[in-house]
């Protein structure tokens, strides 16, 4: 009989040997995919996975997308750390994309250094003021902060479109439900001469950084883990739980709004009605991937990004539908909660008495 | 429709657009009240939706329709089980997990069905009662699936109050370890319950693909899932207020799509918005009135045995 015991502390070698199993156990799904689909797994796995990374080109796309997934998985490894489970990065990614967009284009035809800073600003700021709402319901009216911050998400992106078919579409745009290309002011500059990478790719970096010393180095930072961990030590030893709750929705929403800007001035060049490809429901994966520790979420949110390649790569040279990529990762998280058993609890096996 | 007057269809369309609801409300109620949280509702319906739509085109009866539907729901179910009952994994990660993953599942394997339109399905009037003026063939003149869903609930309401089944189950929900100590499976009860669950949000999301709409387009649920999470909260963890508050928001629905239809100037996405609008309203009304307390006391945690 298999019997879990768990174990008094939690190792790092154990923690890390599980995400490497998570990944070799997706690897292989993902070889015998292809295998069953009459490819040969090794060959294409290599046509999928590394060359895409072979040009100047595709590693700057790999940027591009790695920007905005770590952008938001440090600030979710914050949360879900603190036990607050912010699901609704996507929309306040969406709402800071449509709040810095709009004031993009408020600012057009305004030359300044100072343009981008405070469309990039804005763009936070909107994001935040989306992630305040299930905050303050959840402190307000214990209203499920999961359930809220969801359907906030659908009222976001209904918003995007609502105003990119109204009041933002472009007047010359021959009626598309677009805005017209933002100012070169408001436009993020590019890593490289090819592809799509950003500036915001370093942003991104710094916010990982400045998340690592919030958990390793600031007390505010213990104090969050503590009321995630447990509510009752955490009231015992005098640290606030809506604090906490704050502090989380609210560091959420604005670095999923800064990475909704980002897309939108460094990425886009103009509001659409879809910025993002599910970044914010990816980067959830990301936070996981990285076990919720914030520098560890540079080279997971990396990796995840890959896979969009991926799935691009499979579609175009193997004709593999592109919603192959969300199976994918979604079978990642499954193997990544699956093989955290390993971690948290040591396995005997005992003889039936 | 046409032909019975404004109000006769508007009823008959609510019951139409609420059914789902019902289906994976109701599915989401009995995993609660075994106190297992599943986030994965939405990715349990769209999986039911893609294979009763699939059992359908192949020209499949509705009843086998339906039973692919629950059976795809509750295998995906039965994953979301292992990883929660057998690796105590996180539960609201791992239900997040399976709306990602069914989600992309549907859109892969669905992307062939795209464009294709379900048979219409046989209509049961119900003798005497269709009869009735306005009412009657608003609410007695339907699929059999919006009686089902109605059986549904009152089934599992006489469950819950009045078998031993029930008695288990709720003991598991509000306190898993007296439940063991007592000597019952902690993790057998919930394991039914998630398979049942499951297989209740496949039948919701087959009903968008076999009666609603007919047809299946990728992410079509399109946050149903999470709105019937939002309505066993609503519904203080009741069968019958899960029926009632479904009820409310396919009057919202329908609402929404009627002023549209009346030319009310106000672009459709603002009209759009209601749905999620009233859920977190509703959420916030519930909550406040301290509702939320009714929550079975072990919802959400893990079990282990203590030996």
């Amino acid at each position: 009989m298999m019997q879990f015991q768990t174990r008094a502390e939690t190792h790092w070698f154990h923690e890390w040997l599980a995400v490497i199993l998570a990944l070799v156990l997706t690897a292989a799904t993902a070889a015998g995919f292809l295998a069953l689909l009459g490819f040969e797994p090794q060959s294409a796995l290599h046509r999928i996975l590394i060359r895409p990374l072979a040009s100047t080109y595709g590693v700057s796309e790999l940027i591009a997308k790695a920007t905005p997934l770590i952008t938001i998985g440090v600030a979710l490894s914050l949360s879900f750390r603190a036990g607050v489970w912010n699901i609704g990065a996507e929309g306040q990614l969406v709402f800071g994309g449509l709040t810095g967009g709009a004031m993009a284009l408020a600012l057009y035809g305004v030359d300044g250094f100072w343009v981008l800073p405070v469309v990039l600003l804005a763009g936070a700021v909107g994001g935040l003021l989306w992630g305040a709402i299930p905050a303050f319901l959840k402190i307000r009216f214990q209203a499920n902060e999961i359930l809220v911050s969801l359907m906030l998400t659908y009222v976001a992106i209904l918003l995007m479109s609502v105003m990119v078919h109204g009041p933002l579409r472009d007047p010359d745009g021959f009626n598309f439900p677009e805005s017209r290309l933002l100012h070169d002011a408001a436009i993020l500059p590019k890593l490289f001469d090819q592809g799509r990478g950003h500036i915001g790719f370093v942003f991104a970096l710094i916010f990982a950084g400045i998340g690592t010393w919030v958990v390793k180095r600031w007390h505010l930072g213990y104090a969050m883990k503590v009321s995630g961990l447990s509510p009752k030590a955490a009231h015992f030893a005098g640290y606030s739980r809506d604090t906490t709750i704050w502090l989380s929705l609210l560091i959420g929403g604005a670095l999923s709004g800064f990475a909704g800007v980002v897309e939108v001035t460094g990425n886009i060049g103009q509001l659409v009605p879809t910025i993002s490809p599910s970044y914010g429901f990816t980067a959830i994966i990301v936070a996981f991937l990285a076990r919720l520790h914030p520098l560890a979420v540079i080279p997971a949110g990396l990796l995840v990004a890959l896979s969009y390649l991926a799935g691009e790569a499979a579609q175009l040279s193997l004709g593999i539908p592109a919603a192959m990529t969300q199976v994918f990762q979604g079978l990642l998280l499954f193997f990544l909660l699956g093989t955290t058993v390993l971690v948290n609890y040591r396995i005997l096996w005992v003889r039936a008495v | 429709m046409t032909d019975y007057g404004l109000l006769t269809s508007i009823l008959h369309a609510i019951l139409v657009a609420s059914t789902p609801l019902v289906f994976a409300g109701l599915g989401a109620l009995i995993q609660e009240r075994a106190g297992v949280l599943n986030l994965g509702i939405e990715g349990l319906m769209i999986v039911g939706a893609l294979a009763g739509f699939a059992a359908a085109i192949a020209g499949q009866p509705l009843g086998i329709s339906v039973m692919a539907a629950a059976l795809a729901g509750a295998l995906l179910a039965s994953v979301f089980a292992f990883l929660v009952l057998k690796c105590l994994s996180n539960p609201v990660a791992t239900g997040l997990a399976l709306t990602l993953f069914g989600l992309g599942l549907a859109a892969l394997a669905g992307a062939q069905y795209v464009g294709r339109a379900a048979p219409q399905i046989a209509v049961w009037e119900i003798p005497l009662l269709s009869d009735i003026p306005v009412i009657g063939p608003a609410l007695f003149s339907h699929d059999p699936l919006v009686y089902l869903s109605i059986l549904v609930a009152v089934c599992l309401w006489w469950f819950l109050s009045f078998t031993r089944g029930g008695l288990v189950l709720r003991a598991v929900g509000e306190n898993h370890d007296s439940a063991h100590a007592l000597g019952f499976s902690v993790q057998g009860v919930r394991f039914l319950a998630i398979i049942t669950g499951g297989a209740l949000a496949g039948i919701g999301g087959a009903y968008l693909t076999l009666v609603q709409t007919p047809l299946f387009v990728e992410g079509m649920t399109a946050g149903r899932g999470w709105i019937a999470l939002a309505l066993v909260v609503f519904a203080s963890w009741r069968p019958f207020r899960v029926i009632a508050g479904a009820y409310l928001f396919g009057s919202v629905t329908i609402l929404q799509l009627h002023s549209q239809a009346l030319g009310l100037a106000i672009p459709a996405q603002w009209l759009s918005m209601l749905p999620y609008i009233v859920t977190i309203l509703a959420l916030v009304l519930i909550s406040a009135r301290g509702q939320g307390h009714r929550a079975p006391g072990s919802l959400g945690q893990l079990f282990r045995a203590s030996r």
